[in-house]
């Protein structure tokens, strides 16, 4: 029996998780909808539920009923498989994120380097399903997206090697622990490896301005292409819950994790109130709306979702405002250690919709180009200046707001030596590119006269 | 400790069927997939041993690197032609005798160490904490000058490649 | 040799009957396929992503308006160029009533001259905002699409207001307008205009100094000013090869010779040039529209045409600047109601023409934003 104990906890959460997860990816799909229309100057979907609020249901719903369309050509057991092989990848990932000091599956002392190698095993289930469609749009698609992935993995890794330098752990939980130890957030300590990481991680889960493989206007929906119903739905499953992953990745190794803002300075304790103001205008605006609604149900709908963020808005307060030392003052670090998790995972992902729906896409040998020639070298750059400013404060007992600058400058320094040279690499490309024009359109010449 | 066992021939036996399943499918991708169960269930092995960090290294090196290439590359050759091609079994006389050598190796192996096999106390868990640190250490202290010869030794292949690859340097 | 497309051959390179090298494909791009703008479908031959060859085959829109001119009277046939170019039926209308008006020798009266030139400007700026939506969304750019079409719906419900309609539109008469402007005409493209620079700015502010835009369009479908003019390519394509030729001012209709207005021109011939033209054009069309509902003269709206058009016998042609390029009609007739012949440039055909020469080299990605950039309505392009 004691053997099963250390367990149950674990499994608890990652059931609760892989059944929560769905409906997560779901919302985060309908919220996407809705923050491209608020940005195009639309509404978005309106129809399904007040504000479109059961869009996802309603979208799973379709999707599971929908025809489970297999191309007869198809590798059938590896198109059958392929989804699920990214899923379950993307699923693992989750496993050693820490949602807060409390909520964790397990507190892996590998943690970061498993949710990396865990996270790069989806990249076959893209390129088997691609391969498995038996489609050249299909297959180009995956090949591009497995080049991207295993490219911008590079620089997402060294970026995160920097990040680790600074807190001298693996563990998720203890990296967490170095930042509030040191005071500052990693973001402010390796500014430009954060900036690396964001953008290496918006090519890593394939989103604009690198959505190459689903570059919807050359090659149809790249390597889900052939996919259709639930299988689609899976794939969709793993792309949203990799985004997750790389937006947790990011909160805890760059954000601070489930610390609020200034978590050790008393003056700006007030800041533990935001969870519930934050509550309260949502259910202000809810409430606002309800009368607004055109049937009955809805405005029961809209209520309801309201009174839902005043009764979080309690649980967030009530630990707050409850005596030192009672049981639901020790749950405070749990409550809103969640909370703050939550809402960085959510601000990142919505860099990444606010990045996607400003930017034109790159072409693939831009972005080729730029992970390779810049990210890279400056992400290399990066984890050395970093070393360096470490070494000014460690061993020279520099104060750490001189130290980290330097590194910073160093950094600087090298990203504008890169993007010089790289502008006039550029330029010689051109140059060839049009010599190459001309050489194709002598050879062409004879063929015409045929 | 039960738990460890049955982890243990799980693992093992995932690992044996898709090691034989490699060589015996015809279709290069299929072989390909059960290369990479088989690796991942030598990562599970070494996982049981409590060795995590060798554990992730051969997820992250071997299932999520070589072999992402290694599809890549079959998927962009014909396979239809490798299809329905003969299978280069005929010097099966040759792979019996070296199978068999290999046998005989291993039984030999375990029929000299029978007596020390199962005597062998396990390793105290706290000389294995913290994994990671203690290869860290190994690699970048105690024998920092083989790893740096070896890193050295993989640069020159890879310039090597590059320069070999380039048509223009 | 024989060709199973019309006759049809862009570039001289048949894909079909040239010997593929080793290392080539063939892919077929269309005409289903959500970036070709329409059902044009384009074979391309590929060396890797680069493509090394391509072939435009058309007529998968194509409705014979040429032959049923011959079928209808000159009143009847006014409807049907509407659906040629559907994106700019205004200028389409505008170029049939002028060509038909020459073959009388009637002249529109001042006041629906002027009337057609603001209308006409409209339909340019509607014209080229969904240029500029669709473009930005082939490269990628999401967003611009939605700012252009709430641009884009001001003017088609000035149309609407002034003539019921809003794509095919039919808003002009041989011989003037049938419809009397709306009392609200003049205040309500002064209110489109004032916003308008602005609006303008905002779609610079997202594409033009963005360095992903910049990098996916400068140097990207280059074609030389000599190669425009040797293929016959007009409109804002040929400008921004660097030739200044605008038949608004090189043999000026409606009312144009009234106001005052530059031409854009670029100087690479790039897509990234063509683009630059496009909104300058849309800035100068806002200016012409101001100059123009400043003073609109009074007076009558249709000229002196009989309720049956019988013009003498003879021949005529006459072209506008479309939004697209040089719009031509060539009309003969017999002296009976009917046209003998119409013979229509279409200018999205002829510019179609470029897109080998623009695409070679390129890659497959380029192919879409040269397709994009080309500015072309495959209603026009098949006919």
């Amino acid at each position: 029996m004691n053997a099963i104990i250390p367990y149950i906890w674990p499994v608890v959460f990652a059931l609760v998780i892989v059944a929560v997860l769905p409906l997560i990816a779901g919302y985060i799909v309908l919220v996407e909808r809705k923050v491209m229309a608020d940005m195009q100057v639309r509404l978005g979907p309106m129809r399904v539920g007040p504000h479109g609020l059961l869009q996802p249901i309603a979208d799973a719903v379709k999707l599971l009923l929908k025809e489970d369309i297999i191309p007869e050509s198809a590798d059938r057991l590896v198109f059958w498989g392929a989804p699920l092989i990214s899923v379950t990848a993307a699923m693992l990932a989750l496993a050693a994120l820490p949602i807060g000091p409390f909520f964790q599956i397990a507190d892996l002392n590998i943690g970061l380097l498993y949710i990396l190698g865990v996270s790069s095993l989806g990249i076959f289930g893209i390129v088997l399903g691609g391969w498995a469609s038996n489609s050249h749009y299909s297959l180009l698609g995956a090949l591009r997206s497995a080049a991207q992935l295993v490219s911008y993995e590079t620089s997402a890794g060294m970026a995160i090697v920097g990040a680790l330098l600074l807190a001298g752990t693996l563990s998720t939980r203890g990296i967490v622990q170095a930042q509030s130890d040191i005071g500052v957030w990693f973001i402010f300590a390796a500014p430009i490896g954060f900036f690396i990481y964001l953008v290496a991680s918006i090519a890593e889960t394939n989103r604009a301005p690198f959505d190459m493989p689903e570059a919807e206007s050359e090659l149809v929906a790249g390597y889900m292409t052939e996919y259709s119903g639930f299988r689609w739905a899976l794939y969709f499953l793993a792309e949203y819950t990799n985004m997750v992953v790389v937006a947790s990745i990011a909160a805890t190794l760059f954000l601070g994790g489930w610390m609020r803002p200034f978590a050790n300075t008393r003056l700006f304790n007030f800041l533990d109130y935001f969870p519930l103001l934050l509550m309260l205008w949502i259910a202000g605006y809810c409430f606002r709306r309800t009368p607004k609604q055109p049937v009955p149900v809805q405005k029961m709908f809209m209520a309801a979702v309201g009174l839902l963020c005043l009764v979080l808005a309690a649980v967030f307060t009530i630990p707050v405002i409850a005596p030192a030392g009672s049981l639901l003052a020790a749950a405070k670090p749990g409550i809103h250690g969640a909370f703050w998790f939550l809402f960085k995972v959510a601000a990142y992902i919505y860099v990444f919709m606010w990045l996607r729906f400003t930017f034109p896409r790159y072409r693939f040998d831009q972005l080729m180009r730029l992970g390779w020639q810049f990210l890279v070298p400056l992400s290399i750059v990066n984890v050395m200046s970093i070393g360096i400013s470490l070494t000014l404060h460690r061993q020279l007992n520099w104060p750490n707001l001189v130290a980290f600058p330097v590194g910073i400058a160093i950094t600087l320094a090298a990203g504008a030596y890169l993007l010089a040279t790289g502008e006039k690499h550029e330029q010689t490309r051109v140059g060839e590119d049009e010599n190459a024009e001309v050489d194709s359109r002598e050879e062409e010449t004879p063929v015409n006269a045929v | 400790m039960l738990f460890n066992e049955v982890m243990f021939y799980v693992f093992g036996v995932m690992a044996v069927v898709s090691a034989i399943l490699v060589v015996t499918r015809r279709n290069a991708v299929q072989s390909a997939i059960f290369l990479v169960t088989a690796l991942l269930a030598t990562a599970g092995i070494f996982l049981n041993l409590n060795a995590e960090f060798l554990f992730i290294v051969q997820v992250i090196l071997y299932a999520g690197g070589i072999m992402v290439l290694f599809v890549f590359v079959i998927m962009l050759v014909n396979l239809d032609v490798a299809l329905h091609q003969v299978q280069f079994n005929r010097q099966w006389f040759v792979a019996l005798i070296i199978s068999a050598v290999l046998a005989a190796q291993v039984v030999a192996a375990i029929a000299v160490s029978r007596h020390t096999l199962y005597t062998l106390a396990p390793a105290a868990p706290e000389t294995l904490e913290p994994n990671t640190e203690r290869v860290a250490f190994y690699l970048f202290h105690t024998y920092m000058l083989p790893f740096e010869l070896a890193s050295i030794l993989l640069l020159v292949a890879m310039v090597g490649a590059v320069v070999m690859a380039k048509k223009r340097v | 040799m024989a060709d199973r497309n019309g006759g049809y051959n862009s570039g001289g390179v048949n894909v079909e009957t040239t010997v593929l090298g080793a290392d080539e494909i063939i892919l077929n791009m269309g005409p289903q396929h959500p970036s070709t703008h329409g059902v044009l479908r384009v074979k391309l031959r590929l060396d890797g992503e680069k493509v090394v060859g391509s072939e435009c085959v058309i007529g998968y829109l194509h409705r014979g308006v040429e032959k049923i001119a011959e079928h209808r009277s000159y009143q009847q046939f006014a409807p049907y160029v509407d659906r040629m170019d559907y994106v700019a039926a205004v200028s389409n209308g505008l170029g049939y009533c002028e060509a038909v008006e020459k073959l009388m020798n009637v002249e529109a009266p001042p006041r629906a001259r002027v009337i057609r030139t603001i209308l006409t400007e409209l339909q340019r700026i509607a014209s080229h905002l969904f240029w500029l939506g669709t473009h930005a969304l082939d490269i990628g750019a999401l967003t611009p699409l939605f700012y252009c079409l709430r641009e884009r719906e001001e003017i088609l419900k000035i149309f609407e207001k002034y003539c019921g309609a809003r794509l095919t539109t039919h808003a002009f008469r041989i011989g003037g307008l049938q419809y009397e402007a709306y009392d609200e005409l003049e205040k309500d493209v002064e209110r489109f205009c004032r916003d308008f620079d602005k609006r303008v700015d905002e779609y610079e502010a997202l594409l033009t100094e963005n360095r992903i835009w910049v990098g996916r369009t400068k140097g990207i479908g280059i074609l030389k000013a000599e190669d425009a003019i040797a293929m016959g390519v007009t409109g804002p394509v040929l400008r921004a090869s660097g030739v200044q030729w605008d038949i608004r001012k090189a043999m000026p209709y409606a009312a144009y010779d009234q106001y005052e207005f530059t031409i854009p021109t670029g100087k690479n011939g790039d897509t990234y040039d063509r683009y630059l033209v496009r909104l300058e054009e849309m800035r100068q069309s806002r200016k012409i529209c101001l100059q123009a509902i400043e003073n609109i003269p009074a007076g009558p709206i249709l000229g002196k045409v009989g309720k049956v058009l019988k013009p003498p016998p003879g021949e005529v042609y006459h072209s506008i600047e479309a939004p697209k390029g040089e719009l031509g009609y060539y009309i003969v007739s017999d002296g009976t109601t009917q046209p003998y012949r119409v013979r229509i440039r279409p200018p999205s055909l002829i510019n179609l023409e470029a897109l080998d020469q623009m695409i070679r080299g390129h890659l497959v990605a380029d192919v879409v934003a040269v397709i994009g950039t080309l500015d072309i309505v495959l209603g026009e392009v098949d006919r």
